[in-house]
């Protein structure tokens, strides 16, 4: 009985089309493809930067002409042409509109379609965002009502012009320009992302939100987001991505840094839905992100993300637990159907005294995708009484995909109390005939059983991304499961 | 209601039931009774369309239609409800999920929009009266950290809510302490009406003391080998099944 299920599961793999495919038909201002220290002056000249900044790119990009892409990960990565792609790619338009009179109705359409609330009258009370379209900010709502509160949140453009000691400061100093490979190519070329900062102890009145957005053809979207929560602060900040479908592979690699100062709190959740590919495996983004958070005294750093797109992801938001008693946190749900792979995971890195990190990650499995968690959890000399706890749990659907898990440990104190637990699990025979035999059909159970599986994860998402993110499973795993 | 003709099943190349005929009419009450691995198991799970029995030969016919082939959520949604001996649990999925979604698919089914939040809950709170489960029932998980007793009466419970025409109760009594067999079998006898019909399957005579059947069967080596009133019950709870054996084993 088990085979034939299995045989249907695969057989029925997800027809439902990728909602977000459409591309936007507006005029684009192009660097043409190709990656030379020009490009880099040209993209830098195009936003009016300060030399420091182009320095910076030049460095990162010197630096990444002599690094290799890591072969590590349980991934099967392509060769990249990375002459071959643009670097620069913006929808024309008046620079920072001030008013959404002078935002194309083109872009305003596309968002619209998005379900992200730029125009006025739509807008959430209760959250800000931030909409950007390929290499530029489009525009950024409640800007006003958080500036009352001395927050900036903002495009990272805008913030070199007009906080550059802010961004000058704190730019880099979490991830190194010579971090890994696609660090180094992200500050080369970065366009775009966007920009907080939480002054002392501010606690952000709403939610602030970046949405991304890539819409060009061979374009390849670099953003840099900033966050930076002063002593005693508090934000929640949400990110999400989408893509046209598209035949060709595009390329994504960002930056997120976060420096969390004394006794702050950032919450940090993503809903990741670049577009994944078809069925066959044809198309879709490349997704090499860095992401990581420092964090000071009694700090605490969160990171929530659903990942359910992407041809391949390859990312670890990761805490650096820099302060005494300071706390990190990482909760993920990946899931990959077809041929997606993922290969993420976090690194908590402890290096003050009583410091804390929880991790939970919860990995689906379906059609011929590839999924792994890999996690570091690294305990310095000096990290006395550090705390970890991980649980890493695999739900395997169908029996042509793979789950797998690669827990790291480095501990170097005897005090530390580090914990790891792992499970693999598929759905039984036995409960999907309980959910038939109430008459719920194959689709409505594995979405029941899968959305409980990751319930403690969509638990810490804030409600409305929460609400999404369900809706997104239930999509990204139509059609898994089909008996009788 | 339901009557079944010269059922046939396997489960994995091997028969199990061979040439079941059982008649169930409006509102009546059925117990099989017999020892085990007679396939009475095999008989619910069979009814209700379980993937894991082949029916070789037969047919259900239940309210007219044949339901050999149909799917089990078009079953259950036809008013076929199955009471499990084993009650499975579901992590992580509360039970005003798993109800919301059974009932809006049965109503779906039906041709009806899906019943809004505030009458959901509010028919929760009715029918849990009749199991005598308590209020934090519904943000538990499906049968998760359950007691035994708990679990049959949660299966009572979506009995309720679901209101079917045909009830199978699989072996309701098995781990069911006395308090916990009085409030099961008070919970089937309200739902009890002219209009719908149970069949017990049952080792012991001690659940048909509180729900009391109006004909006994008893099943044996895949065939219903005698059919009569409840007193065969107590004959059987007196004498055991080897009186049984031998009539059928001595033909």
């Amino acid at each position: 009985m088990a085979e034939n299920n299995d045989d249907k599961i695969i057989e029925e793999l997800a027809n439902e089309e990728y909602k977000y495919g459409f591309t936007t038909d507006i005029d684009t201002d192009y660097i043409p493809a190709g990656l030379n220290e020009d490009t880099i002056r040209l993209i830098s000249a195009k936003k009016g930067e300060p030399d420091w900044l182009l320095e910076f790119r030049l460095k990162a990009y010197n630096q990444w002409k002599k690094m290799e892409m890591p072969h590590w990960p349980h991934l099967d990565l392509p060769e990249i042409d990375y002459q071959a792609i643009k670097y620069y790619a913006a929808p024309k338009q008046k620079k920072s509109p001030e008013s959404l009179d002078e935002v194309d109705p083109e872009l305003l359409k596309t968002f619209d379609k998005l379900g992200i609330p730029i125009e006025e009258q739509k807008m959430h009370v209760e959250m800000a965002v931030d909409a950007i379209m390929d290499s530029v900010s489009v525009k950024t709502t409640n800007k006003e009502k958080l500036a009352a509160e001395g927050i900036i949140f903002c495009s990272i453009s805008e913030a070199v012009k007009n906080y550059p000691d802010l961004v000058k400061k704190y730019l880099g100093t979490v991830v190194p320009y010579s971090d890994n490979f696609f660090a180094a190519l992200n500050s080369a070329v970065f366009s775009d992302g966007s920009f907080v900062y939480i002054p002392k102890g501010v606690r952000c009145p709403m939610e602030l939100s970046s949405y991304f957005r890539i819409n060009a053809i061979n374009t390849g979207q670099f953003e840099r987001t900033l966050i930076v929560a002063d002593d005693e602060s508090y934000v929640s900040y949400l990110e999400g991505c989408t893509a046209p479908a598209r035949d060709e592979y595009q390329l994504h690699a960002a930056i997120v840094e976060i420096i969390v100062n004394d006794r702050a709190e950032v919450k940090y959740s993503t809903v990741q839905n670049w577009y994944p590919g078809d069925k066959q495996g044809k198309g879709g983004v490349y997704n090499f992100v860095t992401k990581r958070g420092l964090c000071k005294d009694d700090a605490k750093l969160s990171w929530t993300q659903v990942e359910t797109g992407s041809a391949i992801t390859w990312k670890y938001p990761s805490c650096v637990l820099q302060g005494d008693n300071s706390v990190g946190e990482f909760y993920s749900v990946a899931v990959t159907n077809n041929f997606q792979q993922a290969d993420t995971g976090t690194k908590m890195r402890h290096l003050g005294k009583n410091t804390r990190s929880h991790i939970c990650s919860k990995g689906i499995s379906a059609g011929r995708s590839q999924n792994s968690y890999r996690g570091l959890v690294r305990v310095s000399p000096n990290a006395d009484n550090a705390r970890n706890f991980s649980q890493c749990d695999s739900l395997l659907l169908g029996d042509k995909c793979g789950a797998h898990t690669f827990p790291y440990m480095d501990i170097h104190n005897d005090t530390a109390v580090v914990e790891h637990e792992a499970t693999t699990s598929k759905i039984s025979d036995e409960q999907m005939f309980y959910c038939n035999q109430r008459g719920i059909s194959n689709n409505n159970a594995v979405s029941l059983i899968v959305n409980g599986y990751a319930k403690e994860v969509l638990n810490k998402l804030p409600m409305e991304f929460a609400v999404e993110a369900q809706r997104l499973l239930e999509i990204s795993l139509e059609n898994t499961s089909s008996v009788g | 209601m339901l009557e079944i003709k010269n059922l046939h099943a396997n489960i994995n190349g091997k028969e199990i039931l061979k040439g079941i005929n059982l008649t169930v009419k409006d509102g009546e009450v059925h117990a099989i009774m017999g020892p085990n691995g007679s396939g009475k198991s095999t008989l619910s799970s069979v009814i209700t369309g379980n993937p894991a029995y082949e029916i070789t030969e037969g047919e259900i016919i239940f309210n007219g239609k044949n339901i050999v082939g149909m799917s089990p959520e078009d079953i259950s949604r036809e008013g076929v409800f199955l009471s499990f001996q084993y009650p499975v649990e579901i992590p992580g999925v509360s039970m005003v999920n798993f109800m919301r979604t059974a009932i809006n698919e049965h109503r779906k089914y039906k041709g009806l929009d899906p019943l809004p939040a505030s009458e959901f809950l509010k028919l929760m709170r009715e029918k849990k009266e009749y199991v005598e489960l308590d209020n934090k029932l519904a943000n538990r998980s499906v049968n998760e950290g359950f007691s035994g007793g708990e679990k049959k009466r949660n299966e009572i419970f979506q009995m309720a809510m679901l209101e079917p025409k045909l009830s199978i109760l699989d072996e309701t009594d098995s781990g069911l302490d006395i308090d916990a067999l009085r409030i099961v079998a008070n919970g089937v006898n309200k739902l009890k009406s002219k209009d719908n019909s149970t069949i017990m399957i049952t080792h012991y005579q001690r659940l048909l003391d509180y729900i009391v059947p109006d004909i006994v069967h008893v099943l044996y080596k895949g065939k219903i080998v005698k059919t009569a009133g409840k007193e065969l019950a107590l004959e059987l709870e007196e004498k055991g099944y080897d009186w049984i054996k031998k009539e059928v084993d001595g033909e």
